[in-house]
């Protein structure tokens, strides 16, 4: 229930760089539910593998003249050296700004002129480049879209200016109270771990990062057999075949340097970090680490999320912090699913005078749903969202694009999309109560309060 | 969908929204218009790619619909839709659309409110019994209205008190409009939103939530054909509501800019420049459309080309214009500064910019991209139901009808260089200009950020 307005629209820096939070609610909002749907939809991508290794799934649908293509790349900021946050971010931002054969200029006008669009993104655990065009452009979709990929040049002169760029977002990110307790809570949580960095680094590391950084990571970290490719829309498979060939085989295989990142460890009492802001509300995280996306408890943990937090109205959050004591305009609790275990948060912001309040409120639910079982007909609806949602999450060109992708790179199987009814639909309430006592720590929790701290009096 | 994040989200759908509002017949999904007997527009498109449906009732009310002391009661209204009739009493809507796999939600603006489900295709009667139950069947309760208040205030210090951009957007509008309703926010001040009453809301209710004020959208896996009898069978009975006002309520000329300052905590000053201009009933409204893509869509575009990436001297840069509107609102244009540039200097460049249009017009292949821009966004746009519901129900509740967007793409592709010309000099004006400028100040006391393990 929001209110909007026909003006308001923010700028769009944005949303660069609120990596962690993004991440987030992406997955949750698609590999979450899966199944029935994915069915009712027939969606029976082509897989396969081309000689220098790419991995493609093609997508044939034909309801309307657009295509859309996908590449991953298993290179984020979680492959970013200690000094150098923000490398891989860097990195994505120049792809499109000058190749061997475009300047900056020339790949913006080539793209805009036929209104298809160009976009690249780093991520923790890997980095997208997207291009959607209409049906008529699809060759010069692929063609763009491959030419950032293998032929970037990293003009001296564009790194210095994007550098400057992505360290002034990075102050007015500042002014988002979201962001800012975002970013210190992944600091606690993610302590001498990669993933404790915002994707985009901070304001210490950026300014190191050289070009000769950037080209370095790129030749070490950009590779067809590190990269998987996504396309949909109304293309055939054997143009699919034939475009992925003429554009992306004369890309070299490489052998892609060792991942020797250890697994982030939990943390072993409370913390909490308090930051003033002159606010009217006080913005609050509270949580822990979390689970990899592959762990086999996801399908029990969605279950237990979305009844404790994640389902909205109907959540236990929504039901007692917002309905009944009218605290909060949003509160939601997320687990991030990464290639490594990510962080699990509840997010909330209340006036400064009810910090405490809600603060409290949350450890009580989460105490509440480890101590008890879930009745039958909050997992009865919570499957039953889970399952027939699905459908809802695979209805647009570019969210089957970005969900083949990541079924892929978390090593689902196609056949992910009919088994996953069976996960969620074989979770029974003591398998909630189990992964609710495993995975949740209401005793041993990070926690941040960014606002009016006076008001606040935050005893945690 | 969590729903501060569903808010987050919307407010981001209109530029996107903005762009559909084109419709190459080539592509267009077939519209079937129905009118019931109590005066309820019913527009359906099948779309049979998905197995997923979007059901949407839009109400025409909104904050132009208010009156000065009860700023934000549609907004307030909305929120109390959810909390029951006798029949679903209090939680049991959301929560019976959720354990149907559905999510749903509503947004309020200045000339609407709509309400909306997501689901598959074979639930679409179950949002639409519950929709027809709560267009008359609200049960306004004072305890649920006095806890939804204190949610309200904390949407407001979230999306307009904390944040320093959209605080300046607030006071900018409070300026350029005086006289018309578009002079306050959507979501209400603070002192209006304690003023308000039961009372109040159930007042505007009976004026507002009737058939004949509404319009039912539903886009997806649906047969037209098949589902009309039960739209009629569940809406039909509803019985026919009073005529609302209508509120012909014009701002005077402004005759002399004006600037609004705001001085508050934050990290980059931010300028914006609003100029008055005409809604859809205007001819001048396709040229302005595409006035707004040759400075603002993407980096070809000239605020992007000459502030961010030639002078550098913005992080970010933009132009809103949105013709679907009740009535005339403002073209404006904005720029986040960049840490160390002078706000005076980002303000001049932008004027730069909208004045050269007025001895210049544009070249043939900046006109031509922002035409095709325009045409593939409306393409892209079909690909969801949502977005494609959402632009006939505003074209509807807004007044130009759905129809119109129907003639709207062959009316850009005839746009000239020349009209673009002659638009930029009417409108974009010293003299009707309001500006808005936030400047930074240093936070009251350094940051005691403050770590300890307990």
């Amino acid at each position: 229930m929001l209110e909007m307005r026909g003006r308001g629209r923010r700028p769009e820096q944005r949303r660069r760089g609120s990596s962690h939070l993004v991440i987030s609610l992406f997955l949750t909002a698609t590999l979450l539910s899966s199944v029935r749907a994915a069915q009712a939809a027939d969606i029976n991508p082509v897989r396969f593998v081309t000689p220098n290794g790419m991995t493609v799934l093609v997508l044939e649908q034909h309801w309307l003249p657009i295509v859309q293509v996908h590449a991953l790349i298993k290179a984020g900021a979680a492959q970013d050296p200690p000094e150098e946050a923000g490398l891989a971010n860097l990195v994505a931002s120049l792809l499109d700004e000058g190749t061997t054969t475009r300047t900056a200029k020339q790949l913006a006008e080539q793209i805009e002129f036929v209104g298809g669009t160009l976009t690249t993104k780093a991520e923790e655990d890997f980095t997208t480049a997207s291009t959607l065009v209409l049906k008529k452009d699809t060759e010069l979709g692929f063609e763009l879209l491959a030419d950032i990929l293998l032929h970037p040049t990293f003009p001296e002169q564009e790194v210095k200016r994007v550098r400057s760029q992505i360290l002034g977002e990075m102050q007015s990110e500042k002014d988002d109270p979201g962001l800012v307790a975002t970013k210190a809570f992944h600091q606690l949580v993610f302590d001498g771990h990669p993933y404790r960095w915002p994707v985009n680094g901070t304001e210490e590391t950026v300014p190191k990062i050289t070009q000769a950084d950037i080209q370095n990571f790129f030749s070490h970290e950009y590779l067809p057999n590190q990269t998987i490719l996504a396309i949909v829309g109304d293309i055939p498979v054997e143009q699919a075949r034939a475009l992925v060939a003429k554009q992306f085989g004369s890309w070299k295989r490489g052998t892609p340097p060792s991942r020797t990142v250890a697994k982030p460890a939990q943390i072993d009492k409370p913390v909490v970090r308090l930051i003033e802001k002159d606010l009217t509300q006080a913005t609050i995280v509270l949580g822990h680490l979390g689970i990899s996306r592959t762990n086999p408890d996801f399908y029990a943990v969605s279950v237990m999320n979305h009844i404790l937090g994640a389902g909205g109205f109907s959540s236990r959050l929504m039901d007692s912090i917002r309905d009944r004591q009218g605290l909060v305009y949003g509160v939601g609790s997320h687990f991030e699913p990464n290639l490594m275990p990510g962080a699990f948060m509840v997010n909330l912001q209340t006036r400064n005078e009810t910090a405490n309040q809600a603060i409290s409120g949350v450890l009580t639910e989460l105490k509440s749903i480890r101590e008890t079982p879930v009745t039958d007909q909050e997992l009865a609806d919570a499957k039953a969202y889970l399952i027939g949602s699905f459908p809802l999450r695979l209805d647009t060109t570019a969210k089957l694009a970005q969900v083949l992708s990541l079924v892929e790179l978390y090593g689902l199987g196609l056949d992910y999309f009919s088994q996953y009814l069976r996960w969620i639909e074989k979770v029974t309430k003591e398998d909630v109560l189990r992964v609710a006592k495993q995975y949740l720590h209401p005793n041993r929790y990070a926690l941040v309060v960014v606002g009016a701290l006076a008001k606040a009096k935050v005893q945690p | 969908m969590p729903l501060y994040h569903a808010g987050r989200t919307a407010l981001l759908v209109l530029p996107v929204l903005l762009s559909l509002w084109q419709s190459p017949s080539a592509y267009a999904s077939e519209v079937r218009e129905s009118v019931l007997t109590n005066g309820l527009k019913v527009l359906l498109i099948e779309v049979p790619k998905a197995p997923v449906v979007t059901v949407q009732v839009w109400y025409k009310v909104g904050s132009r619909n208010e009156v000065m002391g009860r700023a934000g009661l549609s907004h307030m209204l909305e929120h109390m839709m959810f909390k029951g009739t006798a029949k679903y009493p209090k939680g049991t809507f959301s929560r019976t659309i959720r354990k149907n796999g559905g999510n749903d939600n509503a947004f309020t603006s200045q000339d609407f409110t709509a309400y909306f489900e997501n689901l598959a295709g074979d639930r679409v009667e179950l949002a639409l019994e519950l929709e027809a139950d709560r267009m008359q069947g609200l049960l306004l309760d004072e305890k649920e209205f006095q806890l939804e208040r204190e949610v309200v205030k904390e949407e407001r210090r979230l999306r307009s008190e904390d944040d320093p951009q959209s605080f300046l957007i607030e006071s900018l509008f409070a300026q350029a409009f005086l006289i018309h309703p578009y002079h306050w926010p959507v979501i209400g001040w603070f002192p209006d939103l304690n003023a308000m009453t039961l009372e109040d809301l159930q007042r505007h209710y009976d004026l507002y939530y009737s058939p004949n004020n509404a319009t039912l959208v539903i886009v997806g896996d649906i047969k037209a054909e098949a589902l009309l009898p039960t739209i009629k069978r569940l809406f039909e009975p509803i019985p026919k509501g009073p005529s609302p006002p209508l509120q012909p309520i014009e701002e005077p000329a402004q005759r002399g800019e004006r600037r609004i300052i705001v001085k508050r905590e934050a990290q980059v000053p931010f300028v914006m420049a609003g100029y008055r201009v005409p809604n859809y009933t205007s001819e001048d409204s396709y040229p302005l459309t595409i006035l707004e893509s040759i400075l603002s869509q993407g980096k070809s575009s000239r605020l992007y080309r000459s502030l961010v990436y030639e002078q550098k001297t913005a992080l970010a840069v933009g132009a809103e214009y949105s013709l679907l509107q009740a009535d005339p609102d403002l073209f404006y244009c904005f720029a986040l500064v960049k840490p160390g540039q002078k706000v005076q200097e980002v303000e001049q460049a932008l004027y730069r910019e909208l004045e050269q249009l007025h001895t210049t017009p544009p070249t043939e292949q900046e006109l031509q991209r922002a035409k095709n821009q325009v045409e593939a966004s409306y393409v892209f746009g079909q690909d969801s139901n949502f977005r494609q519901a959402m632009l006939l129900g505003q074209a509807e509740s807004v007044g130009a009808g759905w129809r119109h967007v129907e003639q709207f793409l062959a009316r850009i592709r005839s746009v000239t260089a020349e009209e673009v010309q002659r638009v930029a000099r009417r409108y974009f004006i010293e003299d009707a200009r309001t500006v808005g400028i936030l400047i930074p100040i240093p936070p009251r006391s350094e940051p005691a950020a403050l770590s300890e393990a307990r």
